[in-house]
């Protein structure tokens, strides 16, 4: 893995170009909609289905047909039914996501922003040797690892808190990676250089001229940490046998867990799934404009 | 100590600011996998005695290896495993490129909200799209024939579950896979655009081998991902008696150490598996490199 950023500069103007669009736009290409309408189908109709699912009550769920919702139904009474269960716990299991969600994909973002910046920038002692150590790491898959992760910790008696699953998700090499990348196009020696002769410190270069220019990549890494954490199941899974610690994706297994084939919580585990996947789906599409998916691939090929 | 900086600077911030990665990888990423290597040659040694048995750790050898590799039931997972990524992996990498180039083809509609559509179950954790999907296989719930169509059948598991996967990662593939598109030079395709070439030419003969090189880089991800799946099987096991405790190499290990409190056994089969993962990582790796090599000229 060479360092090529080319691709990732010019934040993609294509529409900058005057090109004569206007004149071909009349004829739709319908093969490439079709293809395009089913694999959108495809995607969001279980999702969709949830909302109907969502709105009937547990013998609803087995005696009316599955694809039409039950109207007057059972929608407020699911709801409310998720949102009492054993004492309002699933609204704890949300904050407790949100928790290691934000908190941990803050704190890495910070960590590997700082890291990338220093990697990127600056030649020092060893800064060779920690660059390699890091693009190894990246090797190394964290989830192979949350095992060892957990028997390590456990010796310490560090399991079943917060930080048991926060403290591993802190350094992602991955993250590293990219921000140094990122660092090494967008922070300019001369503008560091220019901060230099009127005086500022290296700290403040840092501060108010590499984590400004580094924004892009820091929004892209907080999002992409963001979602990895939120979505990450084995390491809450091995760490944590207290249900009031669980994150949703632990919760909501948990619910499916102790009936077994008793189906009598289907009702509630799928107002589970309706209140985990719809507020996230919102923020994510409001969001998705930030999102610089090419740092991605151009930060890996090349 | 201090080596003159890129720019004749000697400072201790840069130090200090990779310090707190190194910290906690040496911490949280080797260490632990270092204990394991040391778990992975030890054993319990049980002692007998008139007050009763108490237990040590004992140098093993490489016992817990040879247990592993000699038990029928690893491989066995291991084969379900792999039987899913053929499955899965090539679905993933060619509904992922033909959903890019679409979105990228001249006079495609709704192009940006199929794209969203697409990208959605990237949002949806990999545990909550099993519970999702396993109502939609459920015989008593399902709105999609599960009550004809056993979902769960021994083979239709393998599908099942590769679905499953397949669906919680192709918009992500597919939009890392559009960004490259969108990032390629114009002119070629406008040439062969004056030149007559139809949409469906451009696509394969123009753009196809443009992004070869990102579509080498999510396979291998891809693969790399089907190595460490854990998470659709397990969320599925409860409403099913296909799936086994140790269906897949990853609920081995998880079951090894947590179920049967062997901790060195499990130990023994993650690192097997970590060292399958690195060794495909870094083959994968060269040949995408030698791809990309090819490529950039």
């Amino acid at each position: 893995m060479t360092t090529a950023v080319t691709s990732q500069r010019p934040p993609r103007t294509v529409t900058g170009e005057p090109r004569p669009r206007s004149r071909k736009r009349r004829r739709t290409n319908l093969v490439a909609t079709a293809i395009l309408i089913i694999g959108g189908l495809y995607c969001i109709l279980p999702a969709l289905w949830i909302l109907i699912a969502a709105t009937k009550s547990n013998a609803q769920l087995f005696s009316t047909p599955p694809y039409t919702p039950s109207l007057p139904g059972a929608f407020l009474s699911n709801m409310s039914g998720i949102l009492t269960y054993n004492h309002e716990i699933f609204l704890r299991w949300w904050l407790n996501s949100v928790i290691y969600a934000v908190g941990g994909g803050v704190l890495s973002t910070a960590i590997a922003g700082a890291a990338g910046y220093a990697l990127g920038k600056y030649a020092f002692t060893g800064s060779r040797a920690i660059f390699r150590i890091i693009v190894a790491a990246v090797l190394l898959p964290q989830v192979l690892l949350a095992v060892p992760q957990y028997l390590l910790l456990a010796k310490f008696g560090l399991t079943n808190s917060y930080e048991s699953v926060i403290l591993p998700q802190l350094v992602s090499p991955f993250a590293i990676y990219l921000c140094k990348i990122y660092a090494e196009a967008a922070v300019p020696d001369e503008l560091m250089e220019a901060v230099r002769i009127d005086g500022g410190s290296e700290f403040r270069i840092f501060w108010s001229v590499g984590s400004r220019l580094m924004l892009p990549v820091l929004v892209t890494v907080l999002l992409l940490q963001f979602i990895a954490i939120w979505n990450n199941f084995l390491l809450p899974f091995v760490m944590l046998n207290n249900n009031s610690l669980y994150p949703l994706t632990l919760g909501l297994y948990g619910m499916l867990m102790p009936t077994g084939g008793q189906p009598n919580q289907y009702s509630l585990v799928i107002g589970g799934v309706f209140l985990t996947i719809v507020p996230l789906a919102i923020l994510f599409l409001s969001l998705q404009r930030f999102w610089r998916i090419d740092l991605i691939s151009g930060g890996v090929k090349g | 100590m201090p080596i003159a900086g890129r720019k004749k600077h000697s400072s201790k911030l840069p130090v200090l600011l990779v310090a707190p990665a190194l910290v906690l990888l040496a911490l949280f990423t080797f260490a632990p996998a270092g204990y394991a290597v040391y778990l992975s040659l030890m054993k319990l040694h049980v002692t007998g005695g008139l007050l009763g048995t108490s237990s040590t750790q004992a140098f093993a050898g490489l016992s817990n290896y040879a247990s592993t590799f000699s038990d029928p039931e690893f491989w066995h997972s291991l084969s379900r495993m792999l039987l899913i990524a053929v499955i899965g992996v090539p679905s993933t990498v060619i509904l992922a490129t033909t959903f890019a180039l679409c979105m990228d083809a001249n006079a495609a509609r709704l192009t940006t909200v199929t794209r969203l559509a697409i990208f959605l179950p990237y949002a949806v954790p990999g545990v909550i799209a099993s519970i999702l999907w396993g109502f939609l296989y459920l015989p008593a719930t399902s709105p999609i024939g599960g009550s004809v169509i056993n979902y769960f059948g021994n083979r239709a598991i393998f599908f099942t579950v590769a679905n499953v996967a397949v669906w919680g990662v192709v918009g992500f593939n597919t939009v890392v896979l559009y960004t490259a598109l969108r990032a390629l030079p114009r002119d070629i395709r406008q040439a062969a655009e004056i030149d007559g070439a139809s949409e469906m030419q451009i696509a394969l003969h123009v753009k196809l081998p443009q992004i070869a090189p990102a579509i080498a880089m999510i396979s291998l991800f891809s693969v790399i991902g089907a190595l460490q799946l854990f998470n659709e099987p397990t969320a599925l096991k409860p409403l099913t008696n296909a799936i086994t405790s140790t269906w897949v190499p990853l609920m081995r290990v998880y079951s090894d150490a947590f179920v049967n409190n062997n901790i060195y056994g499990g130990a023994a089969s993650a690192l097997t598996l970590l060292v399958m993962t690195v060794a495909l990582t870094v083959g994968g790796g060269a040949v995408t490199t030698r791809l990309i090599g090819r490529q950039g000229k």
